[in-house]
């Protein structure tokens, strides 16, 4: 096969899959990658993100560890010492909050602790988000506690394509990463997916659906709501879908450019309103957009609860009802 | 008096490496002595006071080859004197300037960690990473009593056990975690005792008595790096002085306590060892001693003769490849 027919061949796989496929590469490209966490060996992960690792690279290249979701990412942190990329599995979003003392007191500032001298490519990788009618604490929407810790990178796929690309990207980047895969969407979203080396750049955003009226922005799970609710308001509105892909870096441009073509912003994240990221892209386009908006900047999230027990969850989550009723205000 | 030959049932050390044990306690203290003058001089930022704990820094460390890791909490910030590190070096760090923050890379001394406990699995990660690559690197961590008690010390310790990691945790066991005694840290009745819950050995050591300390060390390094795994050692003694300079223990000590425990601090019990060995003399004390403070003169002289730092340095080590707007705020 040559290279060229290699670079463009594609699977058709589902989003988990495609994590899996980006591991598979990742580990075979460089053999300081490593992955460790809870069930990744033996059981291939929970999602079996981590299927086949351990029998293709062995058990000091997949590593099943003790359950301690700090000491998995302080161990990462010894492990950069060591010269080793760790990828750490955080089994479900809320799982990873005891994680997050190592993240905020060492992995987002050791680079900066060493003078710049020492590097720490750490990966932390999790499925995140509702909709899946599990019990407590297996449906969060983390992200905001990690894009608010300085010195880490966080990045959102919503496409299996992306999911590779992105995971590939967090693996190969000098800085520590936080991918969060949507859940929700694991097995459900299914695409094209590049075979081989696949990398979506860290920081570009994508217009997952172009639009001149309204813009929507969102990323992971809640890109295909806005989708299904442009579709429905086709007769209505032309909505510009926006999946921002990476909340840091963050795509300032893509966002402005739309925002500046359409004048009408509604924001969607699945996570509590109170702070969550919509607040801090309506913040920048508040700043950088005043002059293009015909309207508010309005945001569709989650509520500022704790997230519901799952026979009322559909109430909680951002629907296609209330992303078109958010975009019908303009109307 | 103890003779050359009562010495040999007490240590495996040679007379150089007896002296050489010497010098690196007399440097720590004496580090430790001008950093408490030049903080209330205004030399340098609020200071974590190790007077006294000389015997268990100097004596583990010296079970250590040069390409084993040290994994420092902020009661062995000076930790680094025992590789040479520049003494500007760590005052510096006590300054608040940039060039204290060192490359690890540089001396395989980890950066000081100042949160509690949280670099015990950054220690067992290390170990771990050079075993699989091959390596015969041991990683030693310090903490102090008070770690004992935190998450990050339990999933450190176990994830190292479970792994077969070669690390050697020290906890320096001075009774007092600021003003909380350690009582109201365990109802265990030792340290050590914790790590039959790991599966490891652990062992109680005097950690006034440095070459009681190097022993210990010394078998648990030897056990690491030949594939037995970790080992936790318990070094105790008693704080006796303030845990940083703004901290007055008169609030919750017992002052004659202290006096009686200062009588017999560390330094001072090995130069007796040593004296009534024959080893040492009044000249040695005295040139080891003004070797010390010359060493800090020149070490707070080149701190402040440096100028300034940047501001641009808040932004330039942030991230290896920072995102564009890193410098709205």
């Amino acid at each position: 096969m040559s290279i060229l027919q290699r670079t463009f061949a594609m699977a058709d796989l589902t989003l988990v899959e495609a994590v899996n496929d980006a591991l598979h590469t990742e580990l075979a490209r460089d053999e300081n990658v490593l992955v460790l966490g809870e069930d990744v060996g033996r059981a291939g992960g929970v999602f079996r993100a981590t299927a086949g690792l351990l029998d293709r690279f062995g058990a000091d290249r997949c590593v099943d560890t003790p359950l301690a979701e700090a000491g998995m990412l302080g161990a990462a942190v010894g492990l950069c010492m060591a010269g080793w990329r760790p990828v750490v599995e955080m089994q479900y979003d809320a799982f990873s909050y005891p994680c997050l003392d190592q993240l905020i007191t060492h992995v987002g500032r050791y680079h900066w602790r060493t003078s710049g001298r020492m590097e720490f490519p750490i990966t932390i990788r999790m499925p995140y988000g509702g909709g899946v009618r599990a019990p407590e604490l297996h449906d969060d929407s983390p992200e905001t506690y990690y894009v608010h810790t300085p010195g880490i990178k966080v990045a959102i796929p919503s496409t299996p394509a992306d999911a590779k690309g992105l995971l590939a990207a967090a693996i190969r980047d000098p800085d520590p990463v936080v991918i969060f895969e949507p859940k929700f969407v694991y097995r459900t979203a299914r695409g094209e997916v590049p075979e081989g080396e696949h990398v979506v750049p860290l920081g570009q955003a994508r217009i997952a659906r172009a639009g001149t009226d309204v813009t929507l922005i969102a990323y992971g799970a809640m890109v295909p709501v806005c989708e299904r609710a442009a579709g429905e308001l086709a007769g209505e509105a032309s909505c510009e879908v926006v999946d921002i892909r990476s909340l840091r870096p963050l795509d300032e441009r893509t966002i402005l450019e739309s925002v500046a073509k359409t004048g009408r912003v509604v924001i969607v994240h699945e996570a509590p309103r109170t702070v969550g990221f919509g607040a801090e892209l309506a913040a920048i386009i508040a700043e950088k957009a005043i002059f293009d908006l015909q309207g508010p900047v309005l945001r569709v999230t989650g509520f500022d609860v704790p997230y519901p027990y799952w026979t009322i969850e559909d109430s909680y989550v951002p629907s296609v009802a209330r992303v078109a009723a958010a975009v019908r205000t303009f109307l | 008096m103890a003779s050359i030959d009562a010495l040999r049932h007490t240590t495996s050390l040679a007379e150089s490496e007896l002296l050489e044990l010497y010098r690196r306690m007399v440097l720590l203290r004496t580090f430790d002595e001008r950093a408490v003058v030049y903080q209330r001089q205004g030399r340098i930022g609020t200071y974590a006071i190790a007077w006294g704990h000389e015997a268990i820094q100097a004596g583990a460390t010296f079970a250590l080859g040069d390409d084993d890791w040290i994994f420092p909490s902020y009661r062995e910030g000076a930790i680094g004197l025992v590789r040479g590190m520049p003494a500007e070096t760590i005052l510096q760090w006590w300054r608040g300037h940039p060039s204290g923050w060192w490359s690890p890379a540089d001396w395989n001394i980890a950066s000081i960690c100042v949160p509690i406990a949280t670099h015990v699995p950054h220690a067992a990660g290390l170990a771990w990473g050079k075993k699989l690559r091959g390596e015969k690197v041991v990683a030693m961590a310090f903490f102090g009593d008070g770690a004992t008690s935190e998450g990050a010390f339990h999933e450190g310790v176990n994830f190292a056990a479970v792994m077969n990691a070669p690390a050697v945790f020290v906890c320096n066991n001075n009774h007092w975690a600021i003003s909380t005694p350690i009582e109201s840290q365990t109802r265990a009745e030792t340290l050590a005792d914790k790590a039959v819950g790991y599966g490891i050995p652990g062992v109680r050591v005097d950690g006034l008595d440095v070459l009681a300390v190097y022993e210990a060390a010394r078998e648990a390094v030897e056990r690491a790096r030949s594939g037995g795994g970790p080992t936790l050692i318990e070094a105790v003694h008693y704080r006796a002085a303030p845990h940083g300079t703004a901290d007055d223990p008169r609030a919750y000590i017992d002052l004659a306590r202290v006096e009686e425990e200062r009588a017999n601090e560390c330094v001072g019990r090995y130069e007796r060892f040593l004296r009534d060995a024959g080893l040492l003399n009044e000249q040695l004390v005295a040139s080891t001693r003004t070797d010390a403070e010359d060493l800090m003169r020149a070490g707070i002289a080149a701190a402040e003769a440096e100028p300034p730092p940047d501001p641009e340095l808040l932004f330039t080590r942030a991230y290896v490849d920072p995102p564009a707007n890193l410098r709205h705020g």
